[in-house]
């Protein structure tokens, strides 16, 4: 075990960001894929990190305990600003979240005597165990996947694709867009309780237009197609910047050039090079295809 | 059945229906004709829901529809398809049908997490689906992409789709556009097996051999107006209805 603690000690820091980013871009995940362009999963990060770094700082709750919390007051927000702005779509959809991150943003940069405003929250204690961010990944990839293959991710897919069409079917597309919104909300501030609780310091501004951008590029990149995607994307954005070390500075440069390659090639994200491929095999071995009614 | 009273409609300044005074029987297809807008596909999206009319009511089976939601209206028994097709292109066949046959009450949340709950409400859906894809005459092609459907076969799997919300009235915008002789055929032939199953059904049509091979009544809409309604030879011999189609001669 001796190679496992010194890798530990160098890389986990690493670790634990992979396993909250691939939360986080599960989290938006689940929005692009009914068709919501929504961009305030760093607002929600934010306040699951805050309400559950608070929580066991001051009140020295179990990390549970702040986590759920951050998760459950993230996901009331969510339905709460999800009723009005979910009648937006498109462009419109994603300044409006905008706007709501900003606001979220600088209420706690203004709550000092509860968030330490600019100064950020010091000496989180440093309790989140590789295990709960695996725990909390597997859950959520768990459920994500069983969403995708059952009619939920099926409905999801159509309202991305035609709304009008998918609600002259008889589909209340506003509540599959509430629910994707809501959840997608808690699992961001799941992974911003997470976060905070071994990166030791948080500040207003690791939640910001940059955080919440870094998170729809994971989610682009990776594609929508599968919760696969999101999971791809995240490992991909995350370990970019780690292996191209050498190249210092220009390392952004390097990122936005990764990221406009794979939108130009693949527009549908990385999973869709996989998925392609795996269709094209299918189609030659299952053509005609005689079981059909068994799936 | 369907009842529309005094029903208007503008946008902005434009006025594209007015006062439009409508019995739909409850059974039979029911013929909508007229030249290139009129309001033929209007009416239709005010009767779906997509459009709330300016004036006037809508009432189906003795509910008002106007200012109802379109998921609503659906699930009241009123089904359509669109006269510029909206299937879900990146979606198998099959798929298509489940979006629009999925009974959510057969889905609760413990069978979405238990795959084998699942399987078993998915595998008698999938039953119902291949069903209406038989009707139409696409079982063969399910796992297709839908997208890779030919236009005439694309409208079918548009009428299956809408079928799939087993619905009490029909509303067909232009099913037969695009199709050639032999399709149109056999969209005759089913159009007629579902209005003798007990479904009424609205036509929007411009082939007029079809629509007055098919409809019992007719109404024609010019400019927004209802300028005739009777039987086929009627509205054949209505000059109004000549005139707005071939312009009058001075």
């Amino acid at each position: 075990m001796e190679w496992f603690s010194s890798f530990w000690a160098t890389y986990s820091t690493l670790t634990l960001s992979l396993g909250t980013n691939v939360l986080l871009a599960l989290s938006i995940y689940l929005t692009l894929s009914c068709g919501l362009l929504s961009v305030a999963n760093a607002a929600f990060m934010a306040l699951g990190a805050y309400s559950a770094a608070v929580l066991t700082l001051r009140a020295e709750v179990p990390l549970w305990i702040g986590v759920c919390a951050g998760a459950i007051l993230a996901g009331v927000t969510a339905l709460l600003i999800g009723r009005p702005t979910l009648r937006l779509s498109g462009v419109y959809l994603a300044m409006a979240t905008l706007a709501f991150g900003e606001v979220v943003r600088i209420v706690i940069l203004n709550a000092e005597q509860l968030t330490g405003g600019a100064l950020g929250l010091n000496g989180i204690p440093q309790s989140t165990a590789w295990y709960d961010v695996a725990l909390a990944v597997g859950l959520t990839l768990y459920v994500f996947l069983r969403l995708a293959h059952s009619h939920v991710g099926r409905t999801m897919a159509a309202i991305a694709q035609d709304e009008t069409a998918t609600e002259l079917m008889g589909i209340d597309i506003r509540a599959y867009k509430l629910f994707a919104f809501v959840v997608g909300a808690g699992v961001a501030a799941l992974a911003g309780a997470l976060n905070a609780h071994f990166t030791f310091f948080i500040s207003p501004n690791e939640y910001g237009f940059d955080r919440g951008v870094e998170i729809l590029a994971m989610g682009v990149l990776g594609g929508t197609g599968s919760p696969w995607g999101a999971v791809i994307g995240a490992v991909l954005i995350t370990l970019l910047p780690e292996l191209l070390r050498g190249l210092g500075d220009y390392r952004p440069l390097l990122n936005g050039i990764v990221l406009i390659v794979v939108i130009l090639y693949s527009p549908k994200g990385v999973w869709d090079l996989f998925a392609a491929s795996r269709r094209r095999t299918k189609t030659v071995l299952a053509e005609p295809d005689s079981r059909t009614l068994t799936r | 059945m369907l009842l529309l009273r005094g029903i208007a409609k503008s946008f902005g300044g434009l006025q594209v229906l007015e006062n439009i005074t409508l019995d739909i029987p409850d059974r039979g297809i029911f013929g909508l004709i007229g030249p290139n807008g009129a309001g033929k596909t209007t009416l239709f999206n005010l009767i779906s829901g997509m459009f709330v009319p300016s004036r006037g009511t809508i009432e189906f089976d003795g509910n008002r529809l106007d200012g109802m939601a379109p998921h609503k209206i659906t699930r009241q028994g009123v089904a359509r398809t669109f006269q510029n097709i909206r299937i879900f292109r990146e979606m198998s066949l099959i798929d298509n049908v489940l979006v629009a046959l999925t009974d959510t009450a057969q889905h609760s949340i413990a069978r979405l997490l238990l795959p084998r709950h699942q399987g078993r409400t998915e595998a008698f859906e999938n039953v119902s689906a291949m069903e209406l894809l038989t009707r139409v005459g696409l079982a063969d092609k399910a796992r297709r992409m839908a997208g890779t459907l030919s236009y005439g076969e694309q409208r079918r799997l548009e009428i299956a789709r809408a079928l799939a919300t087993q619905p009490k009235l029909l509303l067909l915008d232009e099913p037969a556009a695009g199709m050639n002789p032999p399709e149109k055929q056999l969209l005759m032939e089913e159009i007629i097996k579902l209005e003798n199953s007990g479904l009424s059904l609205v036509i929007i049509e411009h082939d007029m051999r079809f629509i007055m091979g098919l409809c019992r009544q007719i109404a024609v809409l010019n400019f927004g107006r209802l300028i005739a309604l009777g039987a086929p030879e009627e509205i054949r011999a209505n000059r109004a209805v000549v005139e707005a189609y071939l312009g009058t001669d001075d």
